[in-house]
């Protein structure tokens, strides 16, 4: 089965073919992150306005690449949400629109479990069941996954997403927007330690995380340092290569209580967080040294893309029925409600 | 000719299908659910006419302005059938379509049309229309605040939900006829666009975009610095 896959939840237009049997053939992102930068974040009416006008010239490009012609494709795939209404509805007027067109079948995408199943699309890919380490901007999640669609909850955070109180940090030091990525560049020349902030919720005994703590206790530090005269580009590292510790600590207790709870023998970071070189490092060092194995996505995955919206469609798609046209989106979407393939 | 068009600029979803004269049409009031009801009408209107996708000449939509979010869905949905179909796209502009509107109900050939914009503001066009060569635009399409629409002469026709929003304006503007109810509607849309066809003057799905007039959507982070205000 031939799928093309299309997300445009937020700030990335993504758009990629993915095929059963020969895996993923062509992908394109184009990310907005330009557009917002002297927003300080990302304003939806823009991000959609975008979306828009990258759309079709994208899908054009896969096509052609993946050597695709669109009469060619068994479905469409979309994500259907959560995320930005407005920027949704583009992506799911075209698919469903261009599944219209051409008599094929579409389906929509719960964004996350594009991110749980993004894995996949690597070599070797990992085999069911797995215990998922879902970390972005706007999640922190912990799931057991059996299967297509058979996704439990078992852990979350109480308040902010990991990758927020990267973004938030980074901004309280000063860094340009997108924070996170410049705060874990930042943290290379810093030394953890030097500084002391908290590992919030480390000890809990559950799989339950919290962030928003950690970014005050920042915030604190800043303005101390600040008052004394003494944030100068040293102490910024050292406060970013110590925030950035604190988080993965956190990330690493929770993903080896998971392993314990639930029994699994694998372990899979999805979500752009997982792009952290930190991060993949010492969680690969931990899983090893307990005989599990931890799999990422490629980078190129980690963050919001069309092939992992491609491969849940065409997972999902084996299974579809022929609508009438209606679509929606959900900007709120529970993944827990999700039905398996 | 058989084009298929489609406007949801306003709270009305509007889907048409004809040949220029004859159209199955289908209105339906939906608010925010357009995009649950246009490929279903669309469905509905192509099976009345009898037609295939294939067998088209052009998709044509309302570009704007009007709803952000509902220009961007008639702008999706022509994108996608146009890239699927193989077909040509005509973007034809809300404000001209209500102008259509006017002529068809009221035999108006100077009109300004006047669409609310939120925000205390309106989208306003003025447009003349000349026997042979169809509408002229006599003033291009702007966002502005009621109070700073400039007065066109009396005889001008007003058209539009800029004039229920703001019921002192056509008294203002000394227009003598208006109608506030009028809008932009899929079978004015295709009317307009029959002549860019036959002129081959059509876009390809890459090339169909929306026009939205306001640009100024947000504030920079170092203008909401200065104490800026949209």
């Amino acid at each position: 089965m031939r799928v093309l896959g299309i997300e445009t939840s937020c700030d990335e237009t993504g758009v990629a073919v993915y095929d059963s049997a020969a895996g993923l053939l062509a992908h394109r992102l184009h990310s907005q992150i330009d557009l917002h930068a002297r927003y300080g974040g990302v304003v939806p009416e823009l991000a959609s306005r975008d979306h828009v006008r990258r759309l079709v010239p994208l899908i054009e490009e896969v096509a052609g690449e993946s050597g695709t012609p669109l009469t060619r494709l068994d479905g469409i795939a979309y994500t259907e949400g959560p995320g930005l209404a407005g920027a949704l509805l583009v992506g799911a007027s075209v698919a469903n629109a261009l599944g219209m067109a051409l008599g094929k079948p579409v389906v929509g995408i719960h964004h996350l479990e594009g991110h749980l199943l993004s894995p996949l699309l690597a070599d070797p890919r990992p085999d069911f069941p797995f215990v998922a380490l879902l970390v972005s901007g706007g999640h922190s999640q912990i799931h057991e996954v059996e299967g297509v669609g058979r996704y439990r909850l078992i852990g979350d955070t109480l308040d902010d997403a990991a990758g927020e109180a990267f973004d938030k940090t980074a901004t309280l030091l000063g860094l340009p927007y997108p924070g996170g990525p410049a705060l874990a560049a930042l943290a290379v020349s810093g030394r953890a330690g030097v500084v002391t902030l908290p590992r919030p919720m480390i000890d809990s005994g559950d799989l339950m995380m919290s962030f928003s703590g950690l970014k005050t206790a920042v915030r604190t530090l800043v303005r101390k340092r600040q008052a004394a005269g003494t944030l100068d580009a040293r102490a910024k590292a050292d406060i970013a290569a110590e925030f950035q510790c604190a988080v993965v600590d956190v990330l690493i207790a929770k993903a080896v209580a998971a392993l314990d709870e639930t029994g699994a023998s694998r372990l899979v970071v999805a979500g752009g967080v997982g792009a952290n070189r930190d991060l993949r490092e010492r969680l690969h060092a931990e899983a090893s040294r307990r005989g599990a194995r931890v799999h990422f996505p490629d980078l190129a995955f980690c963050t919001d893309n069309g092939a992992m919206i491609a491969l849940a469609g065409a997972m999902r798609l084996e299974h579809a029925k022929e609508g009438d046209g209606a679509f929606t989106v959900r900007p709120r979407w529970d993944l827990a409600s999700l039905g398996a393939a | 000719m058989r084009i298929l068009s489609i406007d949801s600029s306003t709270d009305v979803l509007s889907v048409a299908c004809g040949d220029g004269r004859e159209f199955a049409v289908r209105d339906e009031r939906v608010g925010p659910a357009h995009a649950e009801r246009a490929l279903p009408c669309i469905r509905e209107v192509l099976a009345e006419q009898g037609w295939t996708l294939a067998s088209l000449d052009a998709i044509a939509f309302g570009a704007g302005p009007g709803s952000f979010t509902g220009v961007r869905i008639a702008c999706g949905i022509a994108q996608g059938l146009a890239l699927g179909a193989g077909l040509g796209v005509v973007p034809i502009g809300t404000l001209e379509a209500l102008a259509q509107e006017a002529w068809c109900a009221h035999d108006a050939t100077d009109v300004l049309a006047c669409l609310d914009a939120r925000m205390r503001e309106v989208y306003v066009a003025v447009y003349a229309r000349d026997a042979r060569a169809g509408w002229r635009e006599t003033r291009a399409p702007e966002v502005l605040s009621p109070d700073a629409v400039p007065a066109p002469p009396s005889s001008t026709f007003g058209a539009g939900d800029g004039f229920a929003v703001h019921p002192a304006l056509a008294a203002r503007l000394g227009l003598a006829r208006h109608d506030a109810a009028a809008r932009p509607t899929a079978r004015a849309v295709a009317e307009l666009a029959v002549p860019r066809v036959l002129r081959g003057d059509l876009v390809a799905a890459r090339d169909a975009h929306p026009v939205y007039v306001r640009h100024r959507v947000a504030l920079t982070a170092a203008e909401r610095a200065a104490g800026a205000r949209l």
